[in-house]
């Protein structure tokens, strides 16, 4: 049981987006409509549970000196993999995220856990580490590609409603960081955690 | 330290070697997959098309796939095309018949703004380009005297499709002219740019 704290952690204490602000790049560049933002949190979540685990089971055998360079090439392993696995079996998904696959490996969420959590904690607490945290990042980055999607596009999920146009911005750059932003302030405000 | 490394590399490369010998054949059937796609999309129905071929046309060269109908007669060509649009390389897979007239066309893909450019694979622009010919309507947008209707704030983007459209009908009679120009080349899919 005490195990589902850290998964819990990682959705709202601890949540990568909203509370630790880490992995911006692919937050703001991804989130363009709710899909993308979902299938960019799941990869990535994928990726955190498997190098986590693997990071926490192989940590003590790893020497200091060479630790990063060890984790980036597990990290590196899982990102092709999942590279590899996406092109042959969700190509149309791997088309829109394509760029922003390999860019996970040095996504600083994942590095980030691994420093951080798996090297100092069992497999199991690590891996709950990784499912929280990359919840965490899928729903925030849903929440965000969903407001983008609705204020731009007047749509949900690629359902669309009503005709017309939406307020373009928001389906561009600066509209990431504005809706980003507000929903800091919201998660803060709900959460109370100053 | 050496042997840590190595052990993590060697264990690291021996799973991406399995996963790759396994996935391999998949990525390959769904890109050649999404090039059938692209040429059936973009002419009438046919009966066998052939392997990618490549012309060269103002000293650049271009794929194209010829398809034939039951008879074996040439029907027509599925010429990849691409312009310089806002984001990048607008790419196009343009079905061509042999009278020259453009069938329809298909975005392979795009980097246009979410919006603004990114309308082009939308029907309301692209479907401008269908059973359209050359020599009635011309292959340029109303801004610069042509026929084509551009995308509300995104002419760079309707320029570039329209421009890709018209070097496509070009390409397409300069295979006429030189039938059997340069053999055959294995089909390497991808998305190639054939910029």
């Amino acid at each position: 049981m005490s195990k589902l704290k850290y998964t819990v952690n990682g959705i709202l204490k601890d949540n990568p987006t909203f509370v630790l602000l880490l992995g911006m790049c692919p937050t703001l560049a991804t989130t363009s409509s709710a899909i993308n933002g979902m299938s960019m949190g799941l990869a990535t979540l994928f990726v955190l549970v498997l190098s986590n685990i693997a990071i926490s089971a192989v940590a003590k055998f790893i020497p200091d000196k060479v630790r990063i360079p060890s984790y980036i090439v597990i990290i590196a392993t899982f990102v092709t993999l999942l590279q590899f696995l996406m092109q042959a079996f969700l190509p149309s998904i791997y088309e829109t995220l394509g760029l922003f696959i390999p860019l996970i490996v040095v996504n600083c969420i994942v590095l980030g856990r691994a420093e951080a959590f798996a090297n100092k904690h069992t497999v199991l607490e690590s891996a709950c580490d990784g499912i929280g945290i990359g919840l965490g990042f899928t729903i925030a980055l849903t929440v965000l590609g969903l407001v983008r999607e609705l204020l731009g596009n007047l749509s949900a999920f690629g359902w669309k409603p009503v005709e017309g146009d939406g307020i373009l911005v928001f389906i561009l750059a600066p509209g990431a960081f504005l809706v980003l932003g507000y929903l800091i302030v919201l998660f803060k405000k709900l959460t109370g955690n100053n | 330290m050496l042997i840590c490394l190595t052990t993590i590399c060697l264990v690291c490369s021996a799973l991406l070697a399995g996963v790759y010998a396994v996935t391999a054949e998949p990525i390959a059937a769904a890109a050649v997959k999404k090039t059938n796609d692209a040429i059936a999309a973009v002419l009438p129905q046919f009966e066998k098309a052939s392997e990618e071929k490549s012309v060269l046309f103002e000293g650049k060269e271009y794929k194209y796939y010829e398809v034939y109908d039951i008879e074996g007669e040439v029907m027509g060509y599925a010429i990849k095309s691409a312009e310089g649009g806002f984001g990048g390389p607008v790419s196009l897979m343009v079905g061509v018949l042999t009278d020259g007239v453009v069938y329809n066309t298909n975005v392979l893909s795009h980097a246009e703004t979410p919006g603004l450019g990114a309308k082009c694979t939308e029907p309301a622009f692209h479907d401008q380009f269908i059973e359209l010919n050359p020599s009635t309507t011309k292959l340029d947008v109303k801004k610069n005297g042509g026929d084509i209707d551009a995308i509300t704030a995104a002419t760079i983007t309707s320029n570039a499709y329209t421009k890709a459209v018209a070097k496509a009908v070009a390409i397409a009679a300069t295979i006429k002219e030189a039938p059997q120009a340069e053999e055959v080349e294995p089909v390497t899919e991808g998305g190639s740019e054939n910029e």
